[in-house]
């Protein structure tokens, strides 16, 4: 045992080195290597064989020349087909648009929501936050499920206006862009009062009175206090959301109408209804750029809180 | 000790001029939390230029009764009234009256500029006005260079000064401060303790502050009240409290004090005469309140007063033979450097402090351990104490 710690410390490799590489290599493993693989599908050409794309290499041999050749194939008219074809740009277009939307909503519902619980009893607080955590202990998709229930036509919702008067007949809520926002608002929720709620409840209560004690009235102070001081969580909930809804598949799929078109969904019909795995991967990549971008703002903002310290 | 008033004798005393109005005027206030009683039925009058110490130990209820004249508390029962005009349902943001935080409350997100400009942009200043009063506030404080700073990037001390330039700048008519040197080091709090009397003469403004520690009252208040259990056991000029306390509370909160129990033997006028088992000896006491003979009291010496002497002191005392006069034995000497303090212990068990200058230098001291020495005091060094 001792022998391992001195050869393992010899090579650098331990304490610290090893908790560090293992997370790392997984991700070399399973996600930067399985993306270096769609990234070279994403050049190549829809065949139809096992499996349904062109191999990028080829050794050419020529015999009459006597020479051979490693030919490196690098197919772009994927991408030119993205850039070209209206349906791609409406999808990503739209992604992006549902994306904001219900990130809107989610900050909206979940910055009251997290003001709330930061502000309730401490010995509240707790079950508060379990409360808001729940839902993930169910099965998305059981939820998902639930939400057709409530939204169709004779569902619950539709029942209730007309039971009380407001609609005469059945309301069709479901397979409509708003059927979308109210349920991915639903599911993304979480992820926006988790760190709204860190932030407003790290915040310093004193802060406030200061404020009113110099004259500033309570709303006036959440304006110029409470806000900027909450952005930093404003920013992680609202990444946390808009992120994974650009590439959301599932909901749209089951509550949107036929013409909700999201990347998501011309992902899944590029890769097995058409079985376009070169296109499929263009898309998949081009994805990933719309999404670098706010990545890369979450990152600077996290790091200029870094350097300003505290 | 420390309790030098460093006010000056010819200051004006208003609280016994009876044309004086009183600026704050607390009535009766009580302040309940559930079962928790903060602070009971007290009754205050503060007047305009005071610089008033609220004085007592954690829990003692000062910093509810400072938050509810702010108005971050509404009393339970009573009323306050700031210039005459009752406070009840005013919210702090429409009080005239600024708060410094003892925790400092500067806006993190802000400069120290935009901190101390934020009250001025409530009341919408002209923007020119602004910048000159904040500029003046800063110069007042000394951090006209730290304008465009984070709170983040000053000390302790810098920050302190910023929230008083904060609390300021609005020109209050009463300033409430809440333990404003508690987070500050020794000696920047005995700097910044004559700098905080300096710009209240300055400006004007009636302080009232909130402190733990009773030599930080004594040094800057015109008037102290000491806080017990959400009452007030006395209140008084620094020099009052420490001299003439009028209880045993008072008088073991405020410095050190030795406590002898006996009974009066007989009482002259204004002269009491206390037999103490515990002290040894009777003890006269000059100018002290009345108390019937045959009554139990406490006489308290402070530990300055007391005469330490390796021989009896020769001559009259003009107390009488055997009075406020013991002998004891040197059981610990602790060496301040300018004072020392005798603990010595009276053939009855008692131990009593005294201290005394280092008049000579300390290897030519006459007095060491085991020593037996004589104490000594002269009739108007005790205090009588009925409760």
């Amino acid at each position: 045992m001792t022998a391992l710690v001195s050869l393992l410390s010899r090579v650098g490799l331990w304490g610290r080195g090893v908790v560090v590489a293992i997370p790392y290599l997984w991700l070399l493993l399973f996600f930067l290597v399985p993306f270096l693989i769609v990234f070279g599908i994403s050049f190549a050409e829809s065949i139809i064989a096992q499996p349904p794309y062109s191999s990028l290499v080829e050794w050419q041999v020529d015999p009459d020349a006597d020479t051979s050749k490693l030919q490196i194939l690098l197919n772009i008219t994927n991408y030119f087909r993205l850039a070209g074809d209206d349906l791609y740009i409406l999808a990503y277009l739209n992604s992006v648009k549902i994306a904001l939307v219900t990130t809107l909503l989610c900050l909206l519902v979940g910055y009251p929501m997290a003001y709330a619980i930061a502000k309730a009893d401490p010995a509240r607080r707790g079950p508060l936050m379990m409360l808001v955590i729940l839902p993930f202990w169910t099965s998305f998709l059981i939820r998902i499920y639930a939400w057709i229930g409530i939204l169709k036509g004779n569902g619950v919702i539709s029942n209730l206006l007309e039971w009380a008067g407001i609609t005469s007949g059945p309301v069709e809520i479901l397979y409509s862009d708003w059927a979308v926002y109210i349920g991915m608002t639903y599911c993304y929720l979480p992820f926006m009062v988790l760190p709204l709620y860190s932030t407003l409840e790290k915040m310093d209560p004193t802060l406030l009175e200061a404020a009113a004690d110099l004259g500033s009235r309570p709303f006036k102070s959440f304006l110029s206090i409470t806000l900027p001081l909450s952005l930093p969580g404003i920013v992680a909930g609202s990444l946390l959301v808009f992120i994974p809804a650009v590439g959301e598949f599932v909901t749209p799929e089951l509550l949107g109408g036929p013409d909700t078109l999201m990347i998501g969904r011309v992902l899944w019909n590029e890769f097995f209804s058409n079985r376009d795995w070169p296109v499929a991967s263009a898309v998949a990549i081009a994805l990933l750029l719309v999404l670098v971008v706010p990545i890369m703002i979450f990152q600077h903002i996290q790091g200029k809180q870094a350097e300003a310290g505290k | 000790m420390a309790g030098q008033p460093i006010r000056k004798p010819t200051r004006l005393e208003p609280w016994q001029d009876p044309g004086q109005a009183p600026y704050v005027r607390i009535e009766k206030v009580t302040k309940t939390f559930g079962d928790f009683v903060a602070v009971d039925e007290v009754s205050l009058s503060i007047y305009r230029n005071e610089f008033f110490a609220l004085l007592g130990g954690s829990g003692s209820g000062k910093t509810t009764l400072l938050r509810m004249l702010a108005g971050f508390e509404q009393p339970t029962e009573g009323k306050i009234f700031i210039d005459g005009v009752d406070m009840a349902g005013i919210p702090p943001y429409e009080r005239p009256v600024n708060m410094m935080f003892q925790s400092y409350a500067l806006f993190p997100h802000m400069t120290v500029e935009q901190n101390v400009a934020f009250g001025l942009r409530q009341d919408g200043v002209a923007k020119a006005e602004i910048r000159d009063r904040v500029e003046e506030m800063l110069g007042l404080v000394q951090l006209a260079a730290f304008g465009k700073r984070r709170p983040h990037q000053l000390s302790g001390g810098q920050r302190q000064r910023v929230a008083l330039a904060r609390s300021l700048v609005k020109r209050p008519k009463l300033l409430l401060l809440d333990e404003p040197l508690g987070a500050l080091d020794k000696k920047l709090r005995e700097r910044t303790q004559f700098e905080l009397v300096n710009i209240q003469e300055k400006l004007g403004i009636t302080f009232i502050v909130v402190t733990h520690d009773q030599e930080e009252a004594m040094t800057m208040s015109s008037r102290i009240a000491v806080m017990n259990h959400g009452v007030i056991a006395q209140v008084g000029t620094p020099t009052e409290i420490y001299e003439y306390p009028h209880t045993r509370f008072v008088a073991e909160f405020i410095g050190s004090i030795n406590m002898f129990d006996g009974r009066v033997v007989e009482a002259n006028g204004d002269q009491v005469l206390v037999a103490s088992e515990e002290a040894g000896c009777e003890l006269l006491i000059a100018h002290a309140t009345p108390a019937p003979a045959g009554s139990p009291v406490s006489v308290a010496i402070r530990p300055e007063k007391i005469l330490l002497s390796k021989e009896p002191p020769a001559g009259e005392t003009g107390v009488g033979e055997g009075r406020n006069r013991t002998t004891g034995i040197v059981r610990e000497i602790a060496y301040l450097g300018d004072v020392s303090i005798y603990l010595v212990q009276l053939p009855t068990g008692k131990t009593v402090r005294v201290t005394a200058p280092n008049v000579t230098r300390r290897t030519e001291m006459p007095i060491t351990w085991e020593d037996e020495v004589t104490l000594s005091w002269r009739p108007f060094a005790g205090v009588v104490l009925t409760q």
